[in-house]
């Protein structure tokens, strides 16, 4: 990474400081990438901003099931986003507790987080308001649980009654 | 071609007498149509048992069919899930009789190394399995061993 995008990426920081104040709760710069920590009230409006400033493209969003290990919360979000124009990496992450799941969904931001959000519910049970179809999208619909939680016993399968159709959803999308 | 209980009464004018049930097991074995429930790499490896350098149609079970109304032999290749497990049923069940199973490879007989939440631990656990095939993937000469194996089977047990 050269100096002109280390320096782009700071300045980004300061920026989302200034534009909404109290946002953010610390960043890291690990590998020279940029790392910001958010707050969940207000990461949709930071999330938002980062997208006006050219993160065309949200590669993905990883869920994390923090159980067992020191840390404030037990789950995290991470949005990793990319700017196409600018060759810019950038990581958002937002901490989620276990009690109350609830994160504003950003995929009136970005198409991609469509289904990006459907995995992190289906998976960890995170619930994105606002979500348009928020239903499961890997496993079944009869599935209980959520697969990918450090407490569910990962050789437990759950057998499905009935098949799924799709075209229901290729209509509604 | 090995139609039990044949006897050629009058060479000259072709008559011969047989066994209807014979007959009909004959037919059978010998034109077995697949339907490959191919969901993984297993599948790939379908392909090349289909085609010319290892030909399956020399063991009269080339029709490849994409509609179990057509066929008599499903050819479960590759790992099934759990929520492919009720469509798997349903092709089954469509399958016109008489139906054999064929599963083919690791993740079919057993769940493979998907030993997880997702996977099925054998198809045997849906659908009748007539033959399991090991290997991850077989070699094209094992599937063809399945297909005598296959024969074997249907020449021994009274034809349905």
């Amino acid at each position: 990474m050269t100096h002109n995008e280390k320096q782009k990426l700071e300045e980004l920081l300061t920026a989302v400081e200034q534009r909404v104040p109290g946002a953010i709760e610390g960043s890291e710069r690990p590998y020279d990438d940029l790392v910001i920590l958010v707050k969940r009230a207000q990461c949709h409006e930071v999330l938002k901003f980062f997208r006006e400033q050219g993160f065309d493209l949200l590669s993905d969003i990883a869920g994390v099931d923090l159980l067992g290990v020191e840390h404030k919360d037990r789950f995290q979000l991470v949005y990793i986003l990319y700017s196409i124009a600018n060759d810019l990496r950038l990581r958002v992450k937002v901490n989620v507790p276990e009690d109350d799941m609830n994160v504003p969904s950003v995929s009136d931001i970005w198409h991609s987080a469509n289904w990006a959000e459907r995995e992190a519910y289906d998976m960890f049970g995170f619930h994105f308001e606002g979500h348009p179809n928020l239903s499961r999208i890997l496993c079944h619909s009869e599935f209980e649980g959520h697969a990918l939680r450090k407490d569910y016993p990962i050789m437990k399968g759950q057998w499905a009654t009935t098949s799924t159709d799709l075209m229901s959803h290729l209509e509604e999308e | 071609m090995g139609v039990k209980g044949t006897t050629v009464t009058k060479a000259e004018t072709g008559v011969v007498t047989t066994r209807m049930d014979e007959v009909i097991k004959w037919g059978r074995k010998n034109s077995l149509w697949p339907l490959p429930f191919g969901t993984a790499c297993c599948a790939i490896e379908f392909m090349g048992v289909v085609s010319a350098e290892f030909d399956i149609s020399r063991f009269g079970a080339e029709l490849v069919r994409f509609s179990p109304r057509q066929s008599d032999m499903i050819i479960v290749a590759g790992t099934i899930n759990y929520k492919m497990g009720p469509i798997l049923k349903r092709i089954y069940d469509q399958v016109c009789e008489p139906k054999y199973v064929v599963s083919m490879g690791a993740c079919a007989c057993s769940g493979g190394f998907y030993d997880n939440y997702a996977t099925i631990q054998g198809i045997n656990q849906i659908i009748p399995v007539d033959v399991f095939i090991p290997g991850c993937p077989p070699r094209p000469e094992a599937v063809l061993d399945a297909i005598l194996k296959l024969q074997q089977k249907i020449d021994r047990t009274p034809a349905r």
